[in-house]
């Protein structure tokens, strides 16, 4: 602990003199270390209870092809409630820009198209993808900047208005047969590394250093904190909120081209529980869902105690049904830990 | 007998004594005054007397009763009633509501009466000797009405004792004028008011006895006519006035920042003004004088209408903060807590946020050295105190609070630094030193402008003082020539 | 007058009145009392839902959970009254299903008023906790032979008309229950302190708490009442269908958000009627049930509903914006 002037630190001012509440006295890192350990925990117990299928070679390929999906989700809605607000409208997005790509590689690729010609059409259609992802995204951004429509209407106005349009240009119908590169790409592996997994890795890479090492990973810590605070001192709020948005939007396109090349198929109203999913593990991850704080670190073990916990509970045959049970739990437990812990530290502190 | 008597109250918080040995005696139909710095203990000698604090040593008597324990709800029983600064109001309910609401739950009322409830709303609204639409929402009124809804509404429980949080701190001259003929009429019936104020005008206008506290003790408890100016000041701050005042040293020829005819529509009109290098100019006026607004335009948080802004005798256009830190102007706002800071976040991040792209290379990245050494710079040579700057910066005291915006803002090499209110709710040491650093800038030649309330702090700090009324600028003098009789007469002549 | 055409109220108001008038002019077949009876039939679950979001979101929350609790809550019952070979009074049935559905939203009270956690967030957890123990531990399958007072229940009807082509149309029965619903959550708030404290908790929660409301006994008393209310939901929904799905509601708790939305209730708390509430949630079924009336496609559906959130809380958010401008204005 350094202390510049050599004066001996001054007491913490009393509680009760200050209108504001000290709950939300974070040192983020112990929550990073106690969700660790409940990895950790996780991964012992359902290694323990089915050691032979949960701990082979097959499960950890399958359950590479399965989180990234999830994981990428979580990021998106990670950045929209680090900004204070939420973002309802990804898988929205992840449908209709699965649609704008699939569309474009299967209804636009003539039948008989040689390797070549498939990989422009298949390139073609993940720019489309991701371009439309852009769009959805400032979209968000521009009715909650300039509007002024609080994040949570407006996204869920948009997640309706997102499936609409997938619908109304597929009318409903799913699209399937896709070239058949694409969804090798998509599901093969370099070396041992499934390509859905490295997708998530470069996610992670891409969230952690716009979050910690760039300007705008501060700016939007700050906004999310106290926007007026951050209006005063010179960040560009509307700015910081559209960029949010528009890479929110960007991460559900890259989700939805992983979930098409997975599904072999695009629909417009695919997965809709993702949303519920994403925001469990932003908020297991630490994000703090009043908006200022949250980690990659954590959102990188969220998401692997769940998928732990959700091979597992595969290995025993547990339904699916029951894994909503179990998630909701935990989304209750971690929050009231967390709310446990900071309680304990503001007294200990006073 | 009087209506309440405290002796002896002491009242600490996690170790941090809050009251020592305080007493306070409150006479039948008497207007008394509490005064103090800010953070002297007046909010906890309130909420003692209102039962929201139990007091750890000392003695209450009410009536000559002595009382041990007070619950809130027996404070409101015994008539105690407490005006808060935000008045507890609910801006989606009616007129009639806000001001019954509490009543009808005293009584523990299940069901509501909505023709009893108007009619209590009715009656307690002319006891105030006002009239206001019982449906509207409370929303829809002004700053000045809501708080005679708040004091209606104490009225509700027949009150004896009303205490007054501050009430004059968001309205403007008439409506404090008309304030206080309501305060005179309710001691004419026979109440009680305890008016707790660190404006010194208003104490000496409206108060019969004045109790002032100093860091949590008694200072002195005396009858108006025997304190004058000079005395409370004393009292309240434990210096003597200090006959030093802030000069320029030589005259710049260029000033820094100049305006020609500034107005921003319904706030301010006419405004030109000049700023030198090395001058600290003061802006004072009422609350609703334009002052804030003036501040905000010259730092583009609201872009004025008409009219030019020169900076180093260039004209330049600033419609945004952005534009305003391009020209190199900083800006202190006046509510540290919500405008300024950032509670939740690190000392370090409050105040690197307004340079991270300064501090940033290519592409955005933020340069973590940079950021580091700026941060280890500015908490030494303000001197703040502070455990790790890792910390967030809620556990700082106001005055480093203070230090760390400045830092903020400092930390951009401003030529134009505008303080809005730089030590409110500041401590009597940290605001010796801010003051200190503030001339201490403008003698290195940036310009300074100054808006506050606090004479003494105008008068000692600013080679010049301007004065604003209904948005515009009404008179202009040297710092040293300022006087309480001068401000007096520039608000009652010109109108 | 003028007061009324300041309302939110009045514009939904309007459009609703502008919707009917428009899909009445293209297609005949809007005005009859079949299609009318539809609208109100697909209104009475709905109706009840509708209620239960608006008050939560009056006092400062957001609930998505009381589909969960519905269904939880019918197929729970359903299947105990089921096993039993139940052959009482249907009002038992409901209130069975009513008392679980209140045990479930006095969970969500627990989280919310005693651990201080965000109400959007409490509630996305317990429905999913809700559900996935539904469907694992209690059962994922159907019940299509419900007991006997049910289906006599649900096959009684009133306002029966024989229409021109000789068909006999009616309401269910089902419809009074939800009239009752609505008129006791408007006498609720209007008339009760306790429904003005959900209003005053909206508004500033720390002034509700100063002047002696208690937010801890509001919460707990809006959450078990709206589990409740989704309970007895759940269980017209039951007789409506003549079969208890387990899987029936869920994922209906976004749009009967966006109808309280549309309605004129403030996301933010404090503001919102029952007759805005049923306005939205009118103009939501009339899109969902008539749209194809006008021609257009039933996949439309959701692009148009999407729209019409963006259009009314943008309507809604600039109106605020400038009357805070017009407020801040000072030189006189």
């Amino acid at each position: 602990m350094t202390n510049p002037n050599g004066n001996s630190p001054e007491p913490i001012t009393p509680i009760s003199r200050s209108s504001f509440s000290l709950q939300r006295y974070l040192p983020q890192d112990a929550s990073i270390t106690r969700l660790f350990i409940i990895m950790l925990v996780v991964f012992v117990l359902m290694a323990g209870i089915s050691p032979n299928t949960f701990l082979s070679l097959d499960s950890f390929t399958s359950m590479s092809f399965q989180f990234p999906v999830f994981g990428i989700f979580a990021f998106a809605m990670m950045l929209s409630m680090i900004s204070g607000g939420i973002d309802l409208s990804i898988v929205g997005i992840a449908n209709l820009t699965s649609i704008i790509a699939a569309s474009v590689m299967v209804r636009m690729l003539p039948a008989e198209a040689s390797a070549s010609e498939s990989l422009l059409y298949i390139l073609l259609g993940v720019a489309a993808a991701l371009m439309v992802g852009l769009v959805c995204g400032l979209f968000n951004g521009f009715a909650i900047t300039k509007i002024g429509i609080p994040p949570i209407l407006v996204t869920l106005g948009t997640m309706q208005l997102f499936m609409g349009i997938a619908i109304i240009v597929t009318k409903g119908q799913a699209i399937v047969g896709l070239p058949e590169l694409y969804t090798k790409i998509g599901n093969g592996s370099l070396w041992i590394f499934p390509v859905p997994l490295l997708m998530f890795c470069l996610c992670i890479l891409g969230t952690y250093v716009l979050l910690n090492k760039q300007s705008y990973g501060m700016k939007l810590q700050m906004l999310g904190a106290n926007p007026t605070a951050s209006f005063f001192s010179g960040v560009n709020n509307t700015r910081v909120l559209l960029t949010t948005y528009a890479i929110s939007g960007v991460l559900a396109a890259i989700a939805g081209l992983v979930i098409v090349a997975q599904t072999n198929s695009a629909k417009a109203d695919y997965g809709t529980s993702y949303i519920l999913q994403a925001i469990l593990v932003a908020v297991m991850g630490g994000v703090d869902p009043r908006g200022g704080f949250g980690k990659v670190a954590g959102i990188v073990m969220a998401v692997l105690t769940l998928q732990f916990l959700s091979s597992g509970l595969n290995a025993l045959h547990v339904g699916n049904f029951f894994k909503d049970f179990m998630w909701g739990i935990v989304l209750l437990l971690v929050m009231v830990i967390n709310e446990w812990s900071n309680r304990r530290k503001v007294r200990s502190i006073s | 007998m009087s209506l309440i008597q405290l002796s002896g109250i002491s009242k600490s918080f996690a170790g941090v004594q809050a009251l020592k040995d305080v007493s306070i005696e409150l006479d039948y139909g008497e207007i008394h005054c509490l005064a103090g710095e800010n953070g002297c203990g007046k909010s906890t000698l309130i909420k003692v007397m209102s039962g929201v604090h139990a007091p750890d040593h000392g003695e209450m008597r009410i009536h000559g009763q002595k009382r041990k324990l007070l619950t809130p709800i027996d404070a409101i029983n015994e008539g105690i009633q407490v005006i808060y600064q935000d008045f507890s109001i609910f801006p989606n309910l009616t007129v009639a509501e806000n001001i019954a609401l509490n009543t009808e739950l005293a009584q523990n009322r299940k069901l509501v009466n909505w023709r009893k409830m108007k009619q209590m709303a009715k009656q307690a609204l002319e006891k105030v000797n006002i009239q206001l639409d019982l449906d509207a929402k409370v929303e829809t009124l002004s700053v000045a009405d809501k708080q005679l809804i708040a004091i209606s509404r104490a009225l509700m429980h027949k009150a004896k004792l009303i205490i007054m949080d501050e009430p004059t701190t968001a309205l403007t001259q008439k409506e404090v004028s008309s304030l206080f003929s309501i305060i005179n009429g309710l001691k004419r019936e026979g109440m009680t008011i305890l008016f707790v104020s660190h404006k010194l005008e208003e104490v000496f206008e409206i108060s019969e006895r004045i109790t002032i506290l100093r860091n949590g003790k008694n200072v002195v408890s005396e009858r108006v006519q025997q304190l004058d100016r000079d005395k409370l000041v004393f009292y309240m701050t434990g210096r003597k006035i200090e006959e030093s005042y802030y000069e320029i040293k030589k005259d710049a020829s260029i000033p820094i920042l100049q305006t020609e005819d500034l107005g921003l529509q319904g706030c301010f009109e006419h405004i030109s003004l000049q700023v030198k290098a090395g001058e600290i100019v003061g802006l004072t006026g009422l609350l609703g004088s334009g002052r804030t607004e003036l501040a905000e335009s010259l730092f583009g948080l609201r872009s004025a209408t008409s009219g030019k802004i020169f900076i180093e005798g260039k004209e330049q256009q600033i419609h945004s903060v952005q534009d305003a830190i391009a020209q190199r102007i900083a800006y202190v706002p006046e509510d540290r807590l919500t405008e300024g800071l950032f509670l939740e976040q690190s000392i370090e991040r409050n105040m690197v946020i307004s340079v991270v792209d300064q501090l940033s290379s290519r592409l955005n990245m933020l340069n973590q050295t940079k950021v580091k050494s700026t941060v280890q710079d500015w908490i030494k040579s303000l001197g703040i105190v502070a455990h790790s700057p890792a910390l967030p910066v809620k556990t700082l005291s106001g005055g480093n609070q203070q230090r760390v915006v400045l830092a903020k803002w400092l930390a951009t090499r401003p030529r134009l630094l505008i303080l809005n209110g730089p030590t409110v709710g500041v401590d009597i040491g940290s605001k010796e030193d801010i003051h200190q650093v503030i001339r201490a800038l403008a003698q290195e030649g940036m310009g300074v402008l100054m808006i506050s309330d606090d004479f003494p702090e105008l008068k000692h700090n600013c080679n010049r003082i301007l004065v604003m009324k209904n948005g515009r600028l009404v008179g202009e003098m040297a710092g040293k020539e300022w006087s309480q009789e001068e401000w007096t007469r520039l608000q009652e002549t010109t109108s | 007058m003028k007061k009324v055409m300041q309302t939110s109220e009045f514009y939904v108001a309007i459009v609703v009145l502008a919707l009917f008038l428009v899909i009445g002019s293209q297609s005949s077949a809007f005005f009859t009392i079949t299609n009318l009876f539809d609208l109100i039939r697909s209104g009475i679950v709905p109706g009840i839902f509708v209620m239960c979001a608006m008050l939560v979101i009056i006092s400062g929350g957001i609930d998505v959970s009381f589909p969960a609790i519905a269904t939880f809550s019918m197929f729970c019952s359903t299947k105990i009254l089921h096993s039993m070979h139940y052959d009482g009074p249907v009002l038992v049935a409901f209130l069975l299903s009513g008392l679980i559905g209140l045990c479930l939203g006095l969970i969500n009270a627990v989280f919310i008023s005693l651990f201080r956690l965000p109400t959007l967030i409490v509630t996305l957890g317990t429905s999913s906790m809700f559900s996935g123990f539904l469907l694992t531990f209690v059962g994922s399958s159907q019940i299509s032979d419900l007991p006997k007072p049910l289906l006599t229940f649900s096959k009684e009807q009133i306002f029966k008309f024989t229409n021109d082509s000789g068909i006999t149309v009616g309401l269910p029965v089902a419809v009074l229950v939800s009239l009752g619903v609505i008129v006791l959550v408007a006498l609720l708030l209007r008339y009760t302190m306790m429904g003005r404290g959900i209003y005053a908790l909206g508004g500033d929660a720390v002034s509700a708490q100063r002047i002696g409301f208690s937010p801890i006994r509001i919460q707990f008393f809006i959450y078990g009442f709206v589990g409740l209310m989704a309970g007895v939901a759940g269980m017209i929904h039951t007789t409506m269908m003549r079969n208890s799905n387990p899987v029936d509601l869920l994922g209906t708790e976004l749009l009967i958000i966006a109808a309280v939305v549309l309605g004129g209730t403030r996301i933010t708390g404090g503001h919102g009627t029952v007759l805005g509430s049923l306005l939205g949630l009118l103009l939501v079924i009339t899109i969902q049930n008539s749209l194809i009336l006008l021609g257009i496609p039933s996949y439309w559906q959701r692009f148009v509903i999407g729209a019409l959130i963006l259009i009314g809380t943008g309507v809604a958010a600039y109106q605020v914006k400038r009357s805070i401008m017009k407020r801040k204005s000072i030189v006189s």
